[in-house]
């Protein structure tokens, strides 16, 4: 059962259906080889709603932003469908739709280019992000100062700028088009708290406005401030989403490595347990199973499906 | 303002002392590599001059120089010599080095400068093109033409062109940097010019390839990197990359590897003016190493040691002051 | 697309072998065929490419192919050897560099500077020079000015390899220093080297080439391409092409084979620096 016969694709913003993703790389004697990174992953978000997929760093989750966009290496190969207001997306469409309908908040400063000014590049996204040329001026002024940016930071380097400016910068970028969809990747890495609770801040007034916010991060606890959905992702895909109110007790988690990852919380006292990096070895059976307290021979042979829950679902053969 | 200084300062004084000591050490190895050489020091020092001398004189010229002495003294009388200025009288052209040296790299310099223009500001254009339509048919082809330039022999570039300009079709001369029958003086503009163009494109042809690839190279991994991938995000096109925003970090590092590259550039002019015959500095070398004229070949290799020696410094040079990260050190918002 | 990406190990390897033949051809060719490159023939002079004669013959009636075979054997053999010492005195230094500690790092990295300090040519001009000139001149030449370039990269390779984690922590776990050697440090600088070397030749040749072009390599008993290209010029208004053509194409061809050889093998053993 998949994804599509729960979500009306036609109200949501986003859909995401069975997302595959494998990476191709030769070894030593030319040896080829495909490694499965993504798999099986289904989103679905609205317009004005916030999403924050969760999870261990380094799992795989930035890659969402880019086969979003369409911008992934050429040695990646993807199997699925993503739906962009409605429309299955292809290279053709997301040519003109990226930076415009689907903008994207990168996780660090090296984004930009150190040798070009701060103004310049950004009024190259405005320009992108489909203002006219005439407004553009404007438009980045507005930006800038809706972003409390001081004049002076249009002609500075990346360089120059403090992690909060930078930040302050990377989001100015992605909301001075006209862009429906933000793909924030780890807005809050890095930042001392004031400032990520900023830069949260900011991403929660977009979807006020009315875009759809795709909020990637390894920071459960900020993001549950400001969330209106959580997608929890392990191993390659999503196995729960849930409204992110459920968060605030563990009876309201479905899935065992939702659990974990709440009892891993600060608040709930770190109980840390065996939340460890599984490899993806594109291995049968649950991404979960071999760590999991609830563990059949089931769960090591068959790839769980989606279960429909009162708000959202789950990809566990036990919940 | 005050600390600029004081580094502009600091690195010269440093490049100033490198280049002594680099000097001293070429010039060092040179000679110990050329006192084992079979040709007699006298003969080479005395000049053209060797038949009238007689014995006492080979003597009073042996103890000036010092060539009766261990080879330590040796050294040491002809460092001293070179230091004051002295570098000898070529035996071949019956003048001083220097002036040797100086009249020759005239002529040198416009066919250097000529091909080094050529060949970086094509070989630059060539490697964006290439690496902004990577993979397609003009990339393959212009990688066809580097790959298959960089294995091939400039002189015998040369001589294809020759035979095919000069010979064949005899739109250019066959030899030499003017006319033959006039003198230097008397060569105008445009004959100098039309002598010159073989040559000069014959050099070019292969510093493009290597700059080509070198330039194709910095593109693709500017490509790569944080900014081409997120201006991708952004909706730009892989033209739009190269073109408006990688222009500048792929500049840096071509412009670096000319400056670097005129060691090469000499040594392809050594080849080019054999081929056609063009009175340079690169023939003289080579008439110096065949014929055995001591005190021109050194001083053209401790000549030749500067050149280099120039051309990386303005690299450094080029590099510290156009990346801003390094100019603007001392300012800084926060 | 399957198929495509399998045949890329079979591709390479299949590229490598072909370029293997190449040589053994050139070799074998020029050891049963080269001395007839000596053998004048006044009745036979300056006749162009034709039935029999694939090149052409000289202004004496020598076989100019035979005379290519033979020529390509001397200039390749001269490049390979001098490659070779070229790169054995690179690994010695590069080594020696990386592990005799700081004063001795320091002394082979000045080395390196004041070798790359002067323009190639005219350093090998001037050590061929120093060596009498001739066949054995241009081999030291040679030798003796192609290993800065490769004793960086092995240095590099060797202070990186002992500063990673698996190799300080060995002798702690009671390895003696020559098992490490062995096992850990040898395995990566070998590839490096393996894959230096062969890129090294066609420096090597094209350098080998040029000296005996302007004449340093002059005698009779050693006509090198670069020697036959020289000879050909004083012909060249009189309209013989194929005398500079064909040794010369003959040339590209030999050096092209060894760099598509050894950007091949890089590729099997390091693939990170495939471009794809």
């Amino acid at each position: 059962m998949t994804l599509e016969l729960y979500v009306n694709r036609n109200t949501s913003m986003l859909n995401i259906c069975n997302l595959s993703i494998w990476f191709s790389s030769y070894t030593i004697g030319l040896r080829y080889q495909e490694t499965r990174v993504i798999r099986d992953l289904d989103l679905s978000l609205q317009s004005g709603q916030v999403m924050a997929v969760i999870g261990q760093s380094g799992a795989g989750k930035s890659l969402l932003t880019g086969a979003i966009l369409g911008i992934l290496p050429r040695n990646a190969r993807i199997k699925g469908r993503i739906y962009f207001k409605g429309e299955l997306l292809d290279q053709g469409k997301l040519r003109r739709l990226r930076g415009r309908e689907i903008a994207l908040i990168p996780q660090s400063v090296t984004s930009l280019n150190p040798l070009l000014r701060i103004g310049v590049q950004i009024a190259r996204a405005a320009q992108l992000g489909g203002i006219e040329k005439k407004e553009v001026k404007t438009t980045v002024h507005r930006t800038f100062e809706r972003y409390n940016l001081q004049p002076t930071v249009a002609d500075s380097f990346p360089f120059q700028l403090s992690g909060g400016m930078a930040h302050r910068a990377l989001t100015a970028t992605a909301t001075v088009g006209t862009a429906d969809l933000i793909l924030a990747d780890e807005p809050t890495s890095g930042l001392d708290p004031s400032t990520a609770h900023e830069a949260l801040a900011h991403l929660r007034e977009l979807a006020d406005t009315g875009k759809a916010v795709l909020l990637i991060t390894h920071d459960v606890e900020m993001a549950l401030n400001i969330a209106d959905l959580v997608a929890v992702f392990c191993e390659g895909t999503t196995v729960e989403v849930t409204d992110a109110k459920h968060f605030v007790g563990i009876d309201k988690l479905r899935h065992p490595y939702t659990r974990k990852l709440w009892n891993a919380l600060p608040a709930n006292g770190f109980l840390k347990s065996d939340i460890s990096p599984l490899s993806f070895s594109g291995a049968s059976g649950c991404p979960f199973h071999s760590s999991c307290e609830k563990k059949e021979t089931i769960c090591s042979e068959r790839f769980p499906s989606l279960q429909a829950t009162d708000q959202g679902w789950v990809r566990c053969h036990y919940a | 303002m005050d600390s600029m200084y004081t580094m502009i300062l600091r690195f010269f004084f440093y490049k100033t002392f490198r280049l002594i000591v680099l000097i001293a050490a070429v010039a060092t190895i040179s000679f110990i590599m050329v006192s084992h050489s079979p040709i007699d020091p006298v003969d080479a020092y005395v000049g053209p001059a060797m038949i009238r001398v007689s014995p006492e004189q080979r003597e009073v010229i042996a103890k000036r120089w010092g060539l009766d002495k261990p080879a330590f003294e040796r050294f040491g009388r002809w460092a001293g010599q070179l230091a004051k200025g002295n570098f000898g009288v070529s035996m071949i052209f019956n003048e001083p080095v220097l002036s040797v040296i100086g009249k020759r790299f005239v002529t040198s310099f416009w066919l250097m400068a000529l091909a080094w223009s050529l060949s970086g500001s094509l070989g630059f254009i060539l490697g964006l093109t290439a690496g902004a339509w990577e993979n397609t048919l003009l990339d393959r082809g212009i990688r066809l033409y580097a790959y298959t330039m960089a294995s091939t022999p400039t002189f015998w570039v040369g001589m294809l062109l020759l035979m095919a300009f000069s010979v064949e079709l005899g739109w250019t001369p066959v030899c030499c940097a003017w006319p033959a029958g006039l003198s230097a003086e008397q060569a105008t503009f445009w004959q100098r010019l039309h002598h010159l163009m073989l040559p000069a494109i014959t050099l070019s042809l292969i510093g493009i390839a290597k700059i080509t690839l070198h330039t194709r190279e910095k593109v693709l991994e500017a490509l790569q990197s944080d900014y081409a991938i997120f201006a991708r995000a952004q909706g730009e096109s892989t033209a739009g990359i190269v073109y408006r925003r990688a222009l500048r970090n792929v500049a840096l590092p071509a412009v670096t590897l000319q400056f670097a590259s005129l060691g090469e550039l000499f040594g392809g002019a050594v080849l080019a003016e054999q081929v056609f015959s063009y009175p340079g500095l690169g023939r003289a070398t080579v008439e110096a190493g065949i014929r055995g004229d001591l005190p021109l070949l050194l001083g053209i290799v401790l000549f030749s040691t500067i050149f280099v020696f120039t051309g990386n410094l303005m690299a450094d040079l080029i590099y510290h002051l156009v990346d801003p990260r390094i100019r603007t050190t001392s300012e800084g918002l926060s | 697309m399957i198929s495509l990406t399998l045949d890329r190990r079979t591709r390479t390897l299949t590229i490598i072998f072909a370029c293997l033949i190449l040589f053994s051809g050139i070799f074998i060719g020029a050891w049963l065929y080269g001395e007839k490159g000596e053998i004048t023939n006044l009745t036979m002079r300056k006749l162009p490419p034709g039935w029999g004669l694939p090149f052409g013959t000289d202004w004496l009636g020598r076989d100019m192919f035979a005379r290519t075979l033979k020529g390509l054997r001397i200039s390749l053999g001269i490049g390979l050897s001098a490659a070779t010492c070229s790169a054995f005195i690179a690994l010695v230094l590069g080594l020696a560099a990386a592990t005799l500690g700081k004063t001795v790092d320091l002394v082979i990295t000045w080395l390196v500077d004041v070798g790359l300090a002067t323009p190639h040519l005219v350093l090998l001009i001037l050590i061929s020079f120093a060596c009498g000139g001739g066949a054995k001149g241009i081999i030291i030449a040679v030798a003796a000015s192609h290993w800065p370039a490769l004793t960086r990269i092995i240095r590099a390779e060797v202070i990186q390899l002992r500063s990673s984690d698996y190799i300080r922590l060995s002798p702690r776990l009671g390895r003696n220093p020559l098992w490490i050697a062995r096992h850990h440090l040898l395995p990566h600088v070998v590839p490096q080297f393996l894959v230096g070397l062969l890129l090294l030749f066609p420096h090597a040749i094209l350098h080998a080439a040029g000296l005996t072009f302007l004449g340093f390599g002059m005698s009779p008993h050693t006509p090198a391409i670069g020697a036959l290209l020289a000879e050909s010029m004083r012909y060249l208004s009189t309209g013989m092409w194929w005398l500079a053509v064909a040794p010369g194409l003959a040339l590209v061809v030999s050096v092209k084979a060894f760099d598509i050889i050894g950007n091949n093998v890089r590729a099997l053993l390091d693939p990170r620096t495939l471009r794809e």
